[in-house]
Parts: structure tokens; C-alpha cells; sequence
């Protein structure tokens, strides 16, 4: 009985010292924290995506209200209507941005571009790459193991597995850049997402010369410059030998698509004109899964 | 007698070296040599020569393009056709020099090769060279470490300030399964190459070698221990058969018994590691004055081996008759790396070409039981599976907090694990991101 009795004492005992000095210890070392932090971050996704360039939402928001100007702070995922908010509740004026979103700039599918080698490893794009230019001859191009489809946060990114090339999903997309930082190909690029989804771009990191990039993939960039020449707003650039659409002066006429003698420059998204444009990304994921 | 090995880790695959014992067999020159300018590690080779341009056998191409770097010279005379890019045995592109021999180039080679091996410098003028003028004539050979790591063999030979070489240790271990062109070139060259082991010694300012070789190497331990017997200083080891005794830093320990510290270069133990062939190269860079232009590679397809001396730039399929076989690794079946064409150039790394169906496949993948026998296996008493996991799961401070940097990524690992797990292949992505990202803190650091 005494035993018990003592227990309990005792127990009780060191449970009311311990919570008086944890009440002390609150009270005394308590860090006031900006009210703020809470209300920018529950307006952020909480995905901790790292699209803003910082380590998480929370980091984001603590950025956010001890900056002196949200230029250059914008969260990718939320979009411009919720940065003007959060720029309400911190009192400064919020930079609109352009939203993004991740461009694959490979279009070697399986049957456009002959496979040389087999690989068994493990499926990993990182460890492929590590071991030479992979399954295909091409040295730049996609490495097929979905690396970045394990990145996004988003589930915005699928393998294709009849082109063996991932799709972006046009409206799960935030353009965060997971898949980007992810890819060690680096053939994932953020570009403006475009007016009505709109957008022109090479499809090919191939750098080799003409026809040995023509023998690795039948839709490569060959790098004839005829692109550059059309275009009328200097937006085409050629270095070792690929084509480069820059998309802030892109103004979306085309002409460059049509000149493309090996269809390796996309345009999506637009209205179906003469000759029919190659479809884009969403389209063929709807025709699957109906 | 207690053999000499290594402490820990270490693993003891099927030796199958079917080639041992075949004499090597000297393919004549190619009529057209493709020469990669990155055929070391370090900074690539710049050429030095344009298009049109006539060159001679012997003759440098390309110039080393840093400290850490080697020249590379032609096996043959003739022109030089263009510089483009070429394919490595793994697909990636790299700049190469194309060069293509007509009649009257190929009958003064004729000529050249006959008179190969009549010394170019006397025993007189040999005495007199100080360890300097030795490892400029290495440097200017563009000698590099034959063991397959290629790395330029007067870097090792100029430590830096404040360490001292005690040994020159020749890694003539050859634990690689399957290749024997070493083993070869022991029994065939033992006088030549002890010349070059001292030749090497007194470049290093040291009095003390010792060529370790592995004892399933019998005739090449009798062959150089008769040919070191004459030469004092110069001391044959026989080691215990264990994979990875060529792994520089666990030879050290094999030899001296002295760790190399974690990060810190071998040098720190006062000992230098010089490949058997590398040894071979500077007796003929010194003695006849030729630089580095062929080196003896195995073929093994399974069933034959043979064992080949072939020129730089060589194209590999016509050293296999062109065969397409299921999977072609370049190397040793432990370090060596697949390949997805032999439409590519031999440089001074291809140890062998090996076609055995037997490593055509990789096993199939289960869970990790945690069962530690890659720990067990790992020379560098690392935990594989643990950084394996890090790296995958990109954690990359942790990865560093556990040593990745120090593997050597010699594959025991993945050798050992039951359930056939691709250890070794995430290690190393993590361990070239870490480096990088080490690497990347230094050179800020500096600033």
C-alpha cells in the first residue's frame, strides 16, 4: 500500500515542479512572433514545393513580411490573385508575374529515335546518366526513368509510356520547377505559360552537329538556323547547334514551326490552322483516359 | 608465409582469367586512328594540330592542357583529316583528333615499329639523369596511370610541398577478374620493367620499391623476382588473392601497413602507386625514348581470351572481328563500365574488352534485408546501404556526414549484397553530387 501511495506522491510531486518550471521557462523565453507569418502562410498551397526559391511555405511567408519589397518574392503555385493578398497583409505592393509552366524540350519518342542499348539498373535518370547517354544514341535527350514525375509535388507529370516521355499536365502544372531541378538532362524548361496556354518552343536539347543529331533522333534540332531567319523579332537563337526560342520576345506567329525541316519547334495550344499543329500535351491525355 | 592484404572489407570474385598464359599478340597499326583529347583525368588535351596537317608516329597532337593533364602523341604517320566530335564506348560525345595514314606513311612506320626497341639513350647517359629530367620525359610522354584510372603519372610523381615520398610501390595486383594483359606483360617485360620501377624510384627521390603482385600470378612474381635481383632496393611482394588490392589506398595498407587519413592523398603515407604498366611506359618513354602510343588490353568473350597490344585509336570493333555481342564492357567485369558501341577509339584506359555472357544480365532486384554484408564487403568500411539510401533519398549533408567521398567505388558492395541490389550505382550519383557541392563550398571559402 505504502508503496503505491509513495509512488504517486513522489510522481505527482515531480509533475507539478516540471510543469511549473515549463510555465516559468514559456513565459520568461517567449519569441513574439509576427502575426503575419501565420496569415501569409495559410493562404501558401504548404506543398513546400522550393518553386519561390526558399525552403519551404513557412520560410516563403517569413520572407514575405520582414521584406521591405515583394519584388522578386512571388509564389509560383498560388499565382498572382494570391500575392496580391498576401501584399495586403503586409503592406506592400505585390510584382505581378507571368505564370510558368515546365516545357519538355525532347520529342525523341520511341519510334523517332532507335534505341542502341538496354538498360536493366535501377530506374533512376540520375544513375542512367551517370553510366553514358543511355538507351537511346542520343547524348542530350530524355532518359525516359521519370525522375522528375518523382519530383513534383504537384502530380502535375507522367510518363507517357507508349512515347516513353513525360507530359505536363497544362493545369495541374505551377511551374515550380521540382522537375527541372531534377532532371540531369536539364531538358525540362520553365517558360511562360503563354495567353490562352499559348506557347512556341524547340522541343530538342540535342547539341550534336546536323547529321549526326539527324542519325540519333529523326525530330532533332539540327541547328540549320533556318528558324533564326524567319523569325522576325530576334527571338531565335542558335548556339552549338540548337535552336533557342527566347519566350520573352516570342510573339507567338509561328512562322518558325512551319520552316522547321525536322518539326522539332512546337507550338501548342493554338487555334487549329491550316495544317493541323502537333497536339498538345492535354489533349493526348484526354484522349487516354476517355 | 603470411601473405600481405588489406584489413577490412574486400571480397573474392571467380577469378576466370582464361586469357592468362596466351602470349600478347602485337595488332598491327591501324590505317586511320581516332585520338580523343580526353584520355586521362583532368583537363582535356588540346590539340595542336589543324586539318591538312602532316604529322609522324610519335609525334604530339595534342598538349596537355593543365598540370593535371597529359599529351597525347600518334601511333601513326600520315594526316590529319579533321578534328570532330567521336563517341565514348558509353555514347557521349568528346572532341578527337582523326588522323589517316597513306603508302609512304605506312612503310616509314613499318620502319619505326622494326627499330621499336633499339635504345635511343645509352647506360651512361641513363646514369646521369636526375629525378627531374625523369618525370619531365614522363610528363612529356603523356604517361598516365595504365590501371584504368588514367591519371597523369608526373602529377604522383610531384607531391606537393611539405610531403615526402619514402616508396614507390608498383600496383601489380591485378585483382580485376578476367584481365591478365599486366600479368602478361610481367612475364614477357620483367627486365624492362624493373628498369622502369627504378627509373621511377629515382624520379621520386626514394630507395625503396615494391612491386606487389597478387600470388595467383606465379610465373610473373618468379619472372620479376629474377630480374629485381640484380637491383637493390627493389623488392617483390607476393599479396593475398582479395578484390580490391589494386585500389590505391588499400594497396598502401596491403604494402606499409599505414591508412591513407580519410581526404587526405596517398602521398601523406609517403608512398606512391605506379600501375606495372605505367612502370613499362616510363622504361620506354626514358630508355627509347618513345612516348606513350599502345598498351596491352585483354579480350574476353567467355569462352577466349587473348591478350592484345594495340596502338591509341584503334577502332575497338576490329579488334573482336566486329562482333556484336549481348553486352560489351569496357574493363574488368568489377570496375569497368558497359558499353553501348564498340565504333569507338582504344585510349590509354582500356585495360579490356569484355564480351561474357555471363555478366550480360543483371539479377532481379528484392528488398533490402539489412543484413550488412555490404558493410562487411566495403574496403573503405563505409555502409553502403545506408548511403545508397541517402543518395536516393537525396539527402546529401548526411550522405557527407557518412564518408560518401571516400568510396572508391570498386563495387563489393553491390558484389556482396544477396539481394542483388544496385548499391554502388546510387552511391556514386551521390558521391559525384557531394563532391560537387564540397567542391563548390572550397571555392567559395576561397573567395
Amino acid at each position: 500500500m505504502s508503496v503505491i501511495v509513495t509512488s504517486i506522491i513522489v510522481l505527482g510531486v515531480i509533475g507539478i515542479v516540471g510543469a511549473a518550471v515549463l510555465y516559468v521557462v514559456a513565459k520568461r523565453f517567449h519569441v513574439q512572433e509576427d502575426p503575419r507569418i501565420d496569415q501569409v502562410e495559410a493562404l501558401l498551397p504548404g506543398a513546400n514545393c522550393g518553386g519561390c526559391g526558399r525552403s519551404g511555405c513557412r520560410d516563403f511567408a517569413s520572407a514575405c513580411v520582414k521584406a521591405d519589397t515583394l519584388d522578386g518574392l512571388s509564389c509560383p503555385a498560388s499565382g498572382n490573385a494570391v500575392m496580391k493578398q498576401i501584399g495586403e497583409i503586409v503592406g506592400l505592393a505585390a510584382a505581378e508575374t507571368k505564370p510558368k509552366i515546365a516545357v519538355i524540350k525532347c520529342n525523341g519518342t520511341c519510334d523517332l529515335r532507335p534505341q542502341v542499348a538496354r538498360f536493366e539498373g535501377a530506374p533512376s535518370c540520375a544513375v542512367l546518366a551517370s553510366l553514358g547517354a543511355g538507351q537511346t544514341g542520343c547524348p542530350n535527350g530524355c532518359l525516359g526513368c521519370g525522375d522528375c514525375v518523382a519530383a513534383c509535388p504537384y502530380d502535375a507529370i507522367h510518363m507517357n509510356y507508349e512515347t516513353g516521355l513525360p507530359e505536363v499536365s497544362e493545369d495541374k502544372c505551377v511551374g515550380c520547377g521540382a522537375c527541372a531541378k531534377a532532371c540531369p538532362r536539364a531538358i525540362i524548361e520553365l517558360r511562360n505559360k503563354g495567353p490562352r496556354g499559348m506557347r512556341v518552343y524547340v522541343a530538342c536539347s540535342n547539341k550534336e552537329k546536323g547529321a549526326m543529331a539527324m542519325k540519333e533522333c529523326k525530330v532533332a534540332c539540327i541547328g540549320c538556323s533556318k528558324c533564326a531567319k524567319e523569325c522576325t523579332h530576334e527571338a531565335i537563337t542558335i548556339a552549338n547547334n540548337l535552336s533557342y526560342i527566347d519566350y520573352e520576345k516570342c510573339k507567338l506567329c509561328r512562322k518558325c514551326v512551319d520552316v522547321c525541316p525536322t518539326h522539332a519547334i512546337h507550338a501548342v495550344n493554338f487555334p487549329v490552322k491550316k495544317a493541323p499543329a502537333p497536339a498538345p500535351a492535354t489533349e493526348k491525355l484526354e484522349e487516354k483516359t476517355v | 608465409m603470411k601473405l600481405h592484404t588489406f584489413k577490412i572489407g574486400g571480397i573474392h570474385p571467380a577469378e576466370n582469367k582464361i586469357a592468362a598464359g596466351k602470349p600478347i599478340e602485337n595488332i598491327p597499326l591501324p590505317a586511320e586512328v581516332v585520338l580523343p583529347v580526353a584520355q586521362h583525368i583532368g583537363a582535356p588535351a588540346k590539340p595542336v594540330v589543324r586539318k591538312g596537317d602532316k604529322v609522324k608516329r610519335g609525334d604530339c597532337v595534342a598538349e596537355a592542357g593543365g598540370f593535371v593533364s597529359a599529351p597525347i602523341h600518334t601511333p601513326i604517320s600520315g594526316t590529319v583529316m579533321k578534328i570532330d566530335s567521336c563517341r565514348t564506348p558509353q555514347g557521349m560525345p568528346v572532341e578527337a583528333i582523326y588522323i589517316k595514314s597513306d603508302e609512304a606513311d605506312r612503310e616509314a612506320d613499318a620502319e619505326a615499329m622494326a627499330n621499336r626497341n633499339t635504345p635511343k639513350r645509352s647506360e651512361i647517359e641513363l646514369a646521369t639523369l636526375d629525378g627531374k629530367t625523369i618525370v619531365n620525359i614522363i610528363k612529356e610522354a603523356g604517361i598516365v596511370g595504365l590501371g584504368g584510372a588514367t591519371f597523369p603519372a608526373h602529377v604522383k610523381l610531384s607531391p606537393p610541398p611539405g610531403s615526402k615520398p619514402e616508396i614507390v610501390i608498383i600496383n601489380a595486383a591485378e585483382c580485376e577478374p578476367c584481365l591478365s594483359c599486366d600479368d602478361m606483360l610481367m612475364r614477357e617485360q620483367p627486365k624492362e620493367i624493373v628498369k622502369g620501377v627504378s627509373l621511377l624510384m629515382r624520379a621520386a627521390g626514394v630507395n625503396r620499391g615494391v612491386i606487389a603482385i597478387e600470388n595467383n600470378k606465379p610465373e610473373a612474381i618468379a619472372a620479376l623476382t629474377d630480374a629485381a635481383a640484380m637491383v637493390s632496393g627493389i623488392e617483390v611482394m607476393p599479396m593475398k588473392v582479395k578484390y580490391p588490392q589494386g585500389g590505391e589506398k588499400q594497396l598502401i595498407e596491403a604494402v606499409i601497413g599505414k591508412e591513407v587519413p580519410s581526404g587526405a592523398l596517398p602521398i601523406a603515407t609517403g608512398a606512391i602507386v605506379q600501375n606495372v604498366a605505367t612502370a613499362y611506359a616510363v622504361y620506354r618513354a626514358v630508355v627509347l625514348g618513345e612516348p606513350l602510343m599502345d598498351r596491352v588490353l585483354t579480350v574476353h568473350d567467355g569462352t577466349t581470351g587473348r591478350n592484345l597490344r594495340v596502338a591509341f585509336g584503334t577502332i575497338l570493333a576490329t579488334l573482336v572481328d566486329n562482333k556484336e555481342p549481348e553486352k560489351i564492357i569496357i574493363g574488368g567485369p568489377m570496375m569497368g563500365r558497359t558499353a553501348s558501341t564498340l565504333q569507338t577509339p582504344m585510349i590509354k584506359g582500356t585495360s579490356g574488352i569484355l564480351m561474357d555472357g555471363r555478366y550480360a544480365h543483371r539479377r532481379e532486384t528484392e528488398n533490402c534485408i539489412r543484413c550488412g554484408k555490404c558493410s562487411d564487403a566495403c574496403p573503405m568500411g563505409l555502409e553502403p546501404f545506408l548511403l545508397s539510401t541517402l543518395s536516393r533519398l537525396q539527402e546529401w549533408d548526411e550522405a557527407e556526414a557518412n564518408k560518401i567521398a571516400n568510396c572508391i567505388e570498386c563495387g563489393s558492395c553491390s558484389y556482396a549484397c544477396p539481394a542483388s541490389r544496385p548499391v554502388l550505382d546510387f552511391v556514386r550519383v551521390g558521391k559525384a553530387k557531394v563532391m560537387g557541392i564540397m567542391r563548390a563550398r572550397a571555392a567559395a571559402a576561397k573567395k
